[in-house]
């Protein structure tokens, strides 16, 4: 099962990288159009040799190939320095960003989720009513949105992980700094995730208040704070735990448009900025990341489900 | 619920369509005294001349973009003339702004029915050619099974997992980035099509490979028909409620992708009214909280999914928002 997925994950990040270098290779145009209109003929040259650009495309994939077997993912022509330090430093920003968004949207859609799926009060209707109007922001304008609501109000910065005098920072400062920019890519990307978290949750919260094993439990004068607590509610966790792995793919291409807006030097600005430019190698590297990315949120879904449902634990999976 | 969803389509569908009777400018005239104007504040009573009317707008100071209405000179609005439903002539003291006007000076209302037209289009064509893909494949791989069974299902595993947004952005970065408008058009709609229809393809296989073995289509064999008239005629058709389920996930998502993929300037020209272009210029903070209704397109999108979102709750199953 382990050895299954972890074949799937390097595959997942193989094809990727792989259809995204070809991809950006057999696009029309190359890097060498950054260079302007008055490159003379042996600068550009220059650049597509050491780009490997002079060799036929799988000639480059097999070149591209042996070197990132020894973790060697190229030059970006963009930043004139290796891919691998770049792609490693975004894919970390965006990891800060998407735990901190799979985190908000957890908290509060579960709880709110499990008091809508059980009661019939008002609060319970307002709860859907707000989650469905979340429902329908998705990420770039709860972005918008927020950028807007942050700059008239001043309560938050409006873009950026740091401030533009963050340089000189010590690291406690400066983590406050980035702890003062994340609240709002961060609540920008998870409001839709909470929203989805908080329908799933209620509807099988309220399929498991009507199962025989509560109704039982009401019977033997269980309290109904405890037959939800105890009884209901990991039962019903495990349809949350079956999306969890689509949530972080979800959020990795939610963070694109939220990194856009809110000017977070994440995976996603990155790799937009590779794609124009023709960056080629920048390109694949980021896609290697973002399928490292998936394949480690599917290994986490996955473990969630285990965790949730003996079923599939003991290998009956459904 | 579902019957507030469905009327608010409806609206949304037949604004589209009017959109060249409801707009009161053409969607790409530039006003140049009119940069960031804000909305025409449409009175009803201040004793003017014939009720309602407004008052012409005057640039009073172009560095910190200020406007006054000119009271001395009251307009009245124009009904049923041009063939428009409501107008204010540029001589006569106009443009009527309703939404205001946008960095170019152009009117934001019209160019926001005008964009319903391109946007919903864009994502209705995509969702029909998504359908239409998804079925014919999946209810050739279920009527058929076996190897091209087992290739499709792997192939949807494959492409559930990938973020829609990047592979759209990459397909649509790897060609050249200034096209003309019609092919955009066509460009999106491949690219949103050829996302979609994998996961299409893999509900309908399993309808019909489970409805292929019932009595009525047994009987349908046994009575010599070919497999193309079973597909045509019994076993897609009990795909229906599963395809209309589907169009109310990816209708709303091909609105998104073609906002996200034109806000980031790879999708439609600037020339071209859709949500996705408008928003561009609400992507200069500073410029935007003097001239909020910059957001207008958003809370068009925004009325959009939250009317497919009625919909879908009516219909008892639940909202989700996983595949943006």
């Amino acid at each position: 099962m382990l050895a299954q997925r972890l074949i799937f994950a390097l595959l997942l990040v193989f094809v990727v990288s792989s259809a995204a270098l070809l991809l950006a290779r057999l696009a029309p145009g190359d890097v060498t159009a950054q260079l302007g209109p008055f490159a003379s003929a042996s600068e550009i040259s220059g650049i597509r040799a050491r780009f490997d650009l002079d060799r036929s495309p799988a000639g480059q994939w097999l070149v591209w190939l042996t070197r990132v077997v020894r973790f060697d993912f190229g030059d970006s022509f963009l930043y004139n320095r290796p891919v691998r330090g770049l792609v490693v430093r975004a894919a970390a920003n965006t990891a800060v960003l998407a735990v901190a968004a799979l985190a908000l949207a957890t908290l509060l859609g579960i709880p709110l989720g499990v008091v809508s799926g059980s009661r019939h009060s008002a609060g319970a209707a307002l709860i859907r009513a707000v989650s469905l109007v979340c429902l329908s922001v998705p990420p770039l304008l709860t972005s918008l949105l927020l950028v807007f609501i942050a700059a008239s109000t001043r309560w938050f910065p409006t873009g950026g992980m740091t401030s533009v005098d963050a340089i000189g920072l010590r690291s406690f400062a400066w983590l406050a700094d980035v702890a003062a920019h994340l609240p709002l890519p961060a609540l920008a990307l998870a409001l839709p995730v909470a929203a989805t978290f908080e329908r799933l949750q209620a509807q099988s919260m309220t399929e498991a208040l009507h199962q025989p094993f509560t109704v039982a439990a009401m019977a033997r004068g269980l309290s109904p704070r405890d037959v939800i607590v105890r009884h209901a509610w990991p039962v019903s966790l495990r349809p949350i735990c079956g999306v969890y792995g689509l949530a972080i793919g979800a959020l990795l291409s939610g963070s694109f448009v939220v990194e856009f807006v809110t000017a977070w030097p994440g995976l996603g600005r990155l790799m937009y900025e590779a794609l124009r430019a023709r960056d080629i190698y920048l390109v694949a590297g980021c896609a290697a990341m973002g399928g490292l990315f998936l394949a480690v949120g599917s290994v986490i879904g996955d473990l969630l489900l285990a965790a949730a449902d003996p079923r599939v634990r003991e290998g009956q999976a459904t | 619920m579902k019957r507030a969803g469905q009327w608010m389509l409806v609206v949304v569908a037949l604004v589209a369509l009017a959109a060249p009777w409801l707009a009161p400018n053409p969607p790409d005239r530039r006003f140049p005294g009119s940069l960031y104007a804000p909305p025409s504040t449409v009175r009803l009573f201040d004793g003017g001349p014939r009720a309602p009317f407004i008052y012409p707008q005057r640039l009073v100071s172009p560095l910190e973009r200020r406007f006054e209405e000119d009271t001395s000179r009251p307009v009245s609005l124009r009904w049923f003339t041009d063939s428009r439903l409501v107008t204010v002539p540029e001589a006569g003291g106009g443009p009527l702004l309703l939404l205001g006007a946008d960095s170019l000076g152009r009117d934001t209302f019209s160019r926001l029915v005008y964009s319903a037209r391109t946007s919903l289009a864009l994502a209705l064509v995509s969702t029909l050619a998504a359908l239409f893909v998804g079925a014919l494949v999946g209810g050739a791989a279920g009527y058929a099974g076996g190897g091209i069974d087992h290739v499709l299902s792997r192939f949807t595993d494959f492409v559930l997992v990938l973020p829609a947004i990047y592979v759209a952005l990459a397909l649509r970065a790897a060609m050249p980035l200034v096209l003309p408008a019609a092919t955009v058009f066509l460009v999106l709609t491949a690219i949103f099509a050829l996302l979609g229809w994998p996961v299409v393809a893999r509900g309908v296989r399993a309808i019909v490979a489970s409805e292929r073995e019932r009595e009525y289509v047994v009987a349908g064999r046994a009575l010599g028909a070919t497999p193309w008239r079973l597909l045509g005629r019994h076993l897609l058709p009990a795909t229906a409620g599963y395809l209309a389920a589907q169009a109310t996930l990816l209708l709303p998502a091909f609105i998104m992708a073609e906002a996200t993929l034109s806000y980031v300037g790879l999708g439609f020209p600037d020339t071209v009214p859709t949500w996705g272009t408008m928003l561009q210029d609400a992507a200069n903070v500073s410029l935007l909280v003097d001239a909020p209704w910059m957001l207008a397109p958003a809370a068009a999108i925004f009325i959009v999914v939250l009317a497919v979102n009625l919909v879908v709750q009516g219909t008892g199953r639940t909202p989700v928002q996983l595949e943006p």
